[in-house]
């Protein structure tokens, strides 16, 4: 066990609680600054999308997580980030201002579309933002001369002061770039977290009321936590469309919308870490499924098994299993081993056990 | 244009919805969390009739197979509830929103890998039947499919008015501790609820896949089933079916006087407005939070 | 002084009645208590003073400005801070994160400041913990600083709630039910801390609660109210004696028999 003298109020405003998470963090990331020279050109392209997923599930964490608000129409944003983009970059903006500036339209759209549909409840959140999601899609469409419509655009060339970036001709460059994008986002939410504004998230996801009675103002904290939520998401959709190359309207269906929700239910709702664990299993579930596919038809001498959808439906699968076995999500389960440790041998079974209890209702007579 | 049969054939397609929607309200108003995977139960119900049914497969008699259909779906609504859903018993809505979201998934890619991925339509006796009412000639489904559902909305309006059993479910969802101080058996209640809305979920699919092609993608009809649950306010039975039939009778019209592209938008459009200015649906009520 | 003025507030819900006329003022420095039976009306006239309920007549002023054009979260800003019956605390939260939410009124650096992280936010977030830490002295929380709420005891949690309240820095307190599932200990505390915040604070408490022992002790003016009327205004005896107060309690046959 680890016993902490706290000797000033820095210890509790700092990033890191001691000396030796700051140590674990820093190794990580010196792990995955060193990680193109580590692995081989295809997999860095695996650890790209991981890292765009991470910073998509950042987004969406900062509202679903944080700020209690359910959302199913987030790939709406992805999407206006994306063609917010890619539209600018083939106008002849460069990249370093198009791509900020993507993220910066999506907050402000995001924040301002969502805001008659702020002062929904639960269920009724989620659905509104499903509807919106739905629309965005016939919307891509429709605005065709902008979008392509059905056929899509394509991601133009792009550089940064002159040094061109490309999936595959510089995938080490492209990668780089994701994770650049993602230590920013990381580090603003985690400051986020830190300052009043993150701690009047939590607030109103705990309980709105008393949220209110502490001079949080609910519209527009709901709005702000809408707005960086989409803004980070944004950036992530502008990433996900160079990465992809070209894309259309499917690229951002309601099935995306859902994943990304799913995906940081798996990782664990409520934690940064979450976003990145989600993104691990989401970003690597297919390369996993097709390696176990490879081994099984191997072994048994099945030839080539091909299923269709099996990906979404093993992902289906191990949700389940989470929500019924552990709703607090892979991060939530390595609390639990990490306390295990931490208080061996004293840990009980009960420790995190959660109350059940009869429905207090949220429907009101 | 003849505008009687736009009516008819939007009727039709509304009732469908109306009865998924009515599939959403049964789970929503018992326990408060909506059943995600609705859409997809209908589907399965539509892909079991037809593989019962259709000659390329069992090929049991139409008259068998419904009720057959109807039996299987409403076991399967009550153990999924048993063995799944009630172990979120008392988790936070959003919990079993996404546990059905991926059984949903689960449906779909189940369904898929059975049976596939064509698009097939269920052979029923009437096929290609007419009924004519003066100049509207109404295909034999769409009119079963109307009476079907109007017959079902009252067999579930005496249901919960006058069984025992529909009132002990009323009870439940109003107030689930009360109704358990009580003796109703709170948990047993809600698995019925669940095969209820199994039972729903087989009668629209049988309904949607007499008069459409089913495949597994088709449950994502239940999204614009939402839509008629919201219009009608979640919370209540009737409301559900009308507002199936406004979603259903909007987009016929929408197409014909929308231009191309436009005309989807109109049902989730609708929905948007009626969450924006009537977030309680058009029949129902919802208050604030009392401290 | 007069600090919260209530001017002839009515509020009905639906035909209801709720509240009926009700005129009362509370002076600075003083702790008024709002007593009567279940459905009296005084947890509605709090939500009323939080802006939670819309008075359909009247006017409620606060240093003698009216605050019916104010939103509910701008209450505390003026200076108004309460707890609730039925406790209402961040429940995933530890008790220090519970505590600095109350300083949110006092939050001042931007957006862009906070993702930053910069130093005057830095600098804000050891003043708020310096307030945050002087409530936890008072109230004795140190125990539990760090303990998540979902964790703790009833009686502690109430506490809690009181310095979030109190960590608002408010000129007055609205304290809803302060003792109710208190042990016997936990309410005498509870007398000395309200004691304290009057005397060494200076902070004006409005408060609702059954525990006359409490009442009688602590508030220098008690206002008794039934149905949504105004019974009787005095000091807690003058209050507690009053015919019409204890046929209001215990029926009005035995007021007659008096």
């Amino acid at each position: 066990m680890r016993y902490m003298f706290k000797r000033s109020y820095d210890a509790d405003i700092n990033l890191f609680k001691h000396k030796a998470q700051m140590f674990w963090y820093l190794a990580l990331l010196v792990l995955v600054v060193a990680l193109p020279w580590l692995i081989d050109d295809f997999f860095i392209g695996e650890a790209t999308n991981v890292l765009i997923w991470a910073i998509a599930g950042m987004g969406l964490m900062v509202l679903v997580g944080h700020t209690g608000q359910a959302s199913l129409g987030h790939a709406a944003f992805m999407a206006l980030g994306c063609y917010a983009n890619v539209i600018m970059l083939q106008r002849g903006v460069p990249f370093v201002i198009a791509f900020p500036l993507a993220g910066l339209i999506t907050g402000v759209v995001g924040a301002i579309i969502t805001l008659p549909i702020l002062r929904l409840q639960g269920i009724y959140l989620a659905i509104a933002t499903l509807a919106i999601s739905v629309l965005t899609e016939d919307f891509i469409i429709i605005a065709e001369p902008w979008t392509g419509g059905v056929s899509g655009l394509m991601a133009p060339a792009f550089d940064i002061f002159g040094i061109s970036i490309n999936r595959y001709v510089t995938p080490d460059l492209f990668y780089f770039l994701a994770l650049g994008v993602a230590l920013l986002v990381l580090g603003a939410y985690r400051n986020l977290l830190r300052a009043p504004l993150g701690r009047a998230f939590v607030a109103l996801r705990d309980s709105e009321i008393s949220a209110q009675a502490m001079g949080v103002n609910i519209t527009k904290t709901k709005a702000i936590s809408f707005g960086i939520s989409c803004a980070i998401v944004g950036l992530a959709g502008a990433l996900l469309g160079l990465y992809a190359g070209a894309f259309n309207h499917e690229t951002f269906n309601i099935v995306l919308s859902i994943q990304l929700l799913l995906m940081i239910v798996i990782g664990g709702l409520g934690s940064i870490h979450g976003a990145f664990f989600g993104a691990i299993v989401i970003g690597f579930l297919p390369q996993f499924i097709a390696i176990s596919r490879d081994v099984i038809s191997e072994s048994f001498g099945l030839g080539s098994v091909f299923i269709p959808g099996i990906e979404s439906g093993i992902f289906a699968a191990i949700l389940i299993g989470f929500i019924l076995f552990e709703p607090s999500g892979i991060y939530g389960r390595w609390v639990k081993i990490r306390t295990y440790f931490e208080l061996f041998p004293f840990y009980r079974k009960g420790m995190f056990k959660r109350q059940k209890s009869f429905l207090k209702t949220e429907r009101m007579k | 244009m003849d505008y009687s049969q736009l009516i008819v054939s939007g009727l039709a397609n509304g009732c469908v919805y109306g009865l998924i929607a009515l599939g959403f309200v049964l789970v929503y108003k018992a326990t408060e969390a909506v059943n995600f995977a609705q859409g997809d139960f209908m589907m399965l119900g539509a892909c079991i009739v037809i593989w019962l049914t259709n000659g390329d497969s069992l090929g049991i008699s139409f008259w068998l197979a419904v009720p057959l259909t109807i039996v299987i779906m409403a076991v399967l609504g009550y153990f999924l509830d048993l063995l799944v859903v009630r172990r979120l018993f008392g988790q936070p809505q959003i919990a079993v929103v996404i546990l059905t979201i991926a059984i949903g998934f689960i449906l779909r890619f189940g369904v898929g890998a059975i049976w596939g991925h064509e698009p097939r339509l269920l052979e029923t006796p009437f096929v290609g039947k007419n009924l004519q009412f003066g100049s509207v000639v109404l295909g034999f489904e769409e009119g079963a499919v109307i009476i079907v559902t109007l017959a079902l909305a009252l067999a579930l309006y005496v249901f919960f008015k006058h069984s025992k059993l529909g009132k002990a479910m009323q009870a439940a969802s109003q107030n689930q501790l009360a109704a358990y101080y009580v003796g109703i058996p709170v948990k047993n209640i809600q698995s019925l609820v669940w095969a209820l809305a199994g039972v729903v979920a087989a009668v629209s699919g049988i309904l949607f896949a007499s008069k459409g092609a089913i495949d597994p993608s088709t449950g994502l009809l239940g999204i614009k089933a939402f839509a008629a649950a919201v219009i009608g306010g979640f919370g209540s039975l009737p409301g559900a079916i009308i507002g199936g039939l406004i979603i259903g009778l909007v987009e016929p019209f929408a197409a014909y006087a929308l231009p191309a592209g436009y005309s989807q938008l109109a049902p989730y459009a609708i929905m948007l407005l009626v969450l924006i200015f009537r977030p309680a649906g058009l029949f129902a009520q919802m208050q604030k939070k009392k401290v | 002084m007069s600090l919260l003025t209530l001017e002839n507030v009515t509020l009905t819900f639906g035909g209801v009645v709720a509240v009926d006329n009700v005129s009362f003022h509370v002076g600075e420095g003083e702790v008024f208590a709002l007593v009567g039976p279940n459905g009296a009306g005084k947890s509605t006239i709090f939500n009323l003073i939080s802006r939670f309920y819309n008075p359909v007549k009247g006017d409620i002023r606060f240093e003698s400005n009216s605050i019916l054009k104010r939103r509910a979260d701008q209450i505390p800003t003026l200076g108004i801070a309460r707890t609730f019956q039925n406790i209402e605390l961040f429940e995933q939260s530890t008790v220090l994160q519970n505590l600095l939410v109350g300083r949110q009124i006092h939050a001042r650096n931007g957006l862009f400041s906070q993702m930053i992280f910069s130093p005057s936010v830095r600098d804000e977030e050891r003043r708020h913990r310096a307030v945050v830490e002087e409530v936890i002295d008072f109230l004795e929380l140190q125990p539990y600083r760090d303990k998540y709420i979902a964790g703790l005891p009833y009686g502690v949690r109430k506490i809690v709630e009181l310095g979030r309240a109190l960590a608002t820095e408010p000129k007055m307190l609205l304290l809803d039910e302060p003792a109710s599932g208190l042990s016997v200990e936990e309410t005498q505390d509870m007398i000395f801390w309200i004691e304290d915040i009057k005397k060494q604070m200076g902070i004006t408490v409005l408060m609702v609660e059954h525990d006359m022992n409490l009442v009688s002790s602590v508030s220098d003016r008690v206002l008794a109210l039934a149905d949504g009327k105004e019974l009787a205004i005095g000091t807690p005896k003058e209050v507690q004696s009053h015919p019409e107060v204890i046929a209001a309690y215990l029926g009005t046959s035995i007021a007659e028999e008096q």
